[in-house]
């Protein structure tokens, strides 16, 4: 009983946050776009009993999926959102890792300190902390003004209103993200692997390779997912630092909503982000447990 | 046992003084009255006045369409509140709890009864038009003295805005407002919302896009009074709030608004009450407090915008009563178009097309 209690509590979890959302996202997105409060066509009226629950289903279709093909705007910006976030997650393991990699390295009286300032900025909102680069990055910013001041630049740079203002806020949002799982691989790494390996003639930098990475794979792949995922939906950043050409789907999926009225084809736009996400990551999951079914 | 009985006799008052605490919930567009009201509302009423902001129709929208907002009181614009009222959104007003209701102005009403027959569900705030701010002092240093600063020549003639795009331009992030102008400038009618209308107004948009570095519907009232930009097409009263706040900065910016002589969009902004509201008799209440002359005085006086509050005339201002662009003279007066809500599917073509100019995808 009490086993079972334990495993019924991950699942109603998942039933009660994700599966109940994404069944209701998915009935908007088979419904027809309707001027009422809410702006969607078929309610569903159990009032009428079977009769209300048939005449509702009859009423759904894939209208809206269709709908999406019309019209290139949305694989383009499908696709951008996933070139973005892929750069990005590039980026913030290339940062990330060095940072993770050196903590895991300091003396262990040092590390509770340097995880602290890991996540200290969590403590200031992450709204505020978006503005705060608008006040850097800008025309008038301090980072132009020290560029200025130094010399190494004669007119100030346009980053704000770029995609480059776009990356560099997504990397300095999700780092943590990629440093703690990255850390707490490498934390738990056994030194005297190292040891062995420099003992039968690996040089420190091959030790690394084929070692120190190989072993921190989970924290690098646990980083990426987390970092990933959540950009390709993003929207506070790229409307905050982005320009007006930074196509991304979040925002496309505000316009579907906020100025079209369309519930509907901003729930298709969602479901099929949702399947985007989804696919690759049962394909890779199974993908692991196939390797592992081999090794063991 | 006495103590017992007192704490719960204590008890029982706070939660009876918690039970009365009145509140009523507004939600109005952002740099959009004088706190101070805020303040005597509350004196006056005894009521806790929430008082959120927001900066696009399209967001109160939403959240009048998703139902359960917690709003008492919202201010769309004239076509949106047309639209929500079709929607079901909104309550009739109770006419016997607005005894001020005689103040308003039967030339707006007569105006705003376009968008809500009869006046049944709104009354009017504010007023105005979109139009164009200038940085003066830039803007004749880079294009002359005799610059077309009252002419839509100045923001879509492409070689005007050439020379302009160095000092910045900023474009409302509003099609229902761009569009019209687009038009008017076409030399088409404003309202317009046809494949070829759009068409050319995507065209005279397209023309000009190279050189707009921002399209945001608030940011431009402070970025124009500290002359980060020296052009932005917006609202009358928020540039006149950025030519008073430069004024006060005394930073040696200069702003001008102008309603371009093409003709101008005319909008009001419409206060009403969500069907749903929690507290519609608070609503009512606060209606009616700034029903009346003073406090709309007040509000106008702030703001730089025309209300639509006959009475409240007397206590405006000389520099906002006396001002053409505020409320314009009968020449301008004729000018001055209105238009109608889109449709879903002219909607649709609209965000589209909005969505292509700004990306270009």
């Amino acid at each position: 009983m009490r086993r079972f209690v334990l495993i019924a509590v991950p699942y109603l979890w998942l039933i009660a946050l994700f599966l109940i959302p994404f069944v209701i996202v998915l009935k908007i997105s088979l419904s027809d776009v309707a001027l009422a409060r809410p702006p969607y066509f078929p309610q569903l009226d159990l009032s009428q009993g079977w009769e209300g629950l048939t005449s509702f289903f009859a009423e759904l279709d894939f209208e809206n999926f269709w709908f999406l093909t019309t019209d290139d705007l949305y694989w383009k910006a499908y696709l951008s959102s996933l070139q973005i976030a892929l750069t990005s997650t590039v980026m913030t393991l290339i940062v990330g890792y060095p940072i993770a990699y050196a903590m895991a390295r300091a003396a262990p009286e040092w590390r509770p300190t340097l995880l602290m300032l890991v996540i200290l900025p969590f403590w200031t909102s992450f709204l505020i902390r978006v503005y705060a680069w608008m006040g850097i990055l800008s025309n008038e910013g301090l980072l132009n003004q020290f560029l200025l001041w130094l010399g190494v630049i004669n007119e100030p740079l346009t980053i704000l209103n770029t995609n480059t203002a776009v990356y560099i806020g997504i990397v300095y949002t999700y780092l943590p993200f990629m440093i703690l799982p990255i850390y707490s691989a490498l934390e738990r790494m056994d030194d005297s692997l190292l040891e062995a390996a420099e003992d039968l003639g690996c040089s420190r930098l091959s030790a690394f390779w084929l070692v120190t990475i190989p072993l921190s794979k989970n924290g690098i792949i646990a980083g990426c997912f987390l970092v990933f995922i959540p950009t390709i939906g993003e929207f506070v950043i790229p409307s905050l630092l982005g320009g007006s050409g930074t196509l991304m789907i979040g925002k496309v999926l505000w316009e579907e909503f906020f100025s079209n009225r369309d519930w509907p084809v901003a729930s298709a736009v969602a479901v099929i982000l949702l399947l985007i996400l989804v696919i690759p990551i049962i394909l890779f999951q199974r993908n692991e447990q196939k390797q592992r079914e081999a090794e063991g | 046992m006495k103590i017992h009985l007192l704490t719960m006799t204590a008890g029982a008052a706070l939660l009876a003084s918690l039970a009365h605490a009145e509140e009523v919930r507004v939600y109005n567009w952002s740099d959009y009255i004088d706190e101070s009201l805020l303040a005597k509302f509350e004196e006056e009423t005894g009521i806790d006045l929430i008082y959120d902001v927001f900066d696009s129709n399209e967001l109160l929208e939403t959240k009048m369409l998703a139902g359960g907002s917690g709003y008492d009181v919202v201010v769309p614009t004239g076509t949106f509140l047309q639209r929500q009222i079709e929607a079901g959104a909104f309550q009739k007003l109770d006419m016997s709890k607005l005894p001020n209701k005689g103040n308003m102005w039967d030339v707006i009403e007569a105006r705003t009864a376009q968008y809500d027959p009869g006046n049944e569900y709104s009354i009017n705030y504010m007023w105005g038009t979109t139009g164009i701010g200038v940085n003066t002092g830039k803007v004749t240093e880079l294009l002359g003295a005799d610059a077309p600063i009252a002419s839509l020549d100045l923001v879509f003639n492409p070689e005007n805005m050439e020379k302009l795009a160095s000092c910045g331009v900023h474009f409302l992030d509003a099609p229902t407002e761009m569009t019209p102008a687009a038009l008017a400038y076409a030399g088409m009618e404003p309202d317009r919302k046809d494949d070829e209308a759009l068409a050319k107004a995507e065209e005279v948009l397209m023309a000009v896009r190279p050189y707009v570095q921002k399209f945001h519907s608030s940011e431009y009232i402070n970025a124009l009074a500290n002359g980060d930009i020296c052009v932005a097409f917006g609202w009358s009263g928020d540039i006149l709030q950025a030519r008073d706040r430069a004024a006060e900065a005394d930073n040696g910016v200069e702003v001008a608004y102008n309603a371009p002589v093409e003709g101008a969009l005319m909008w009001f902004d419409q206060m009403a009450i969500p069907v749903d509201a929690p507290n519609p008799d608070g609503a009512h209440k606060f209606l009616n407090f700034i029903m009346d002359a003073q406090n709309m005085a007040a509000a106008s006086n702030y703001v730089y915008y025309a209300n639509g509050n006959a009475a409240s005339k007397e206590f405006l201002v000389e520099d906002v009563i006396g001002d053409t662009a505020i409320y314009p003279d009968e020449v301008t007066l004729e000018k001055l178009y209105t238009v109608t809500p889109f449709p879903p599917a002219e909607q649709r073509s609209l965000t589209r097309m909005w969505t292509k100019v700004k990306s270009g995808t």
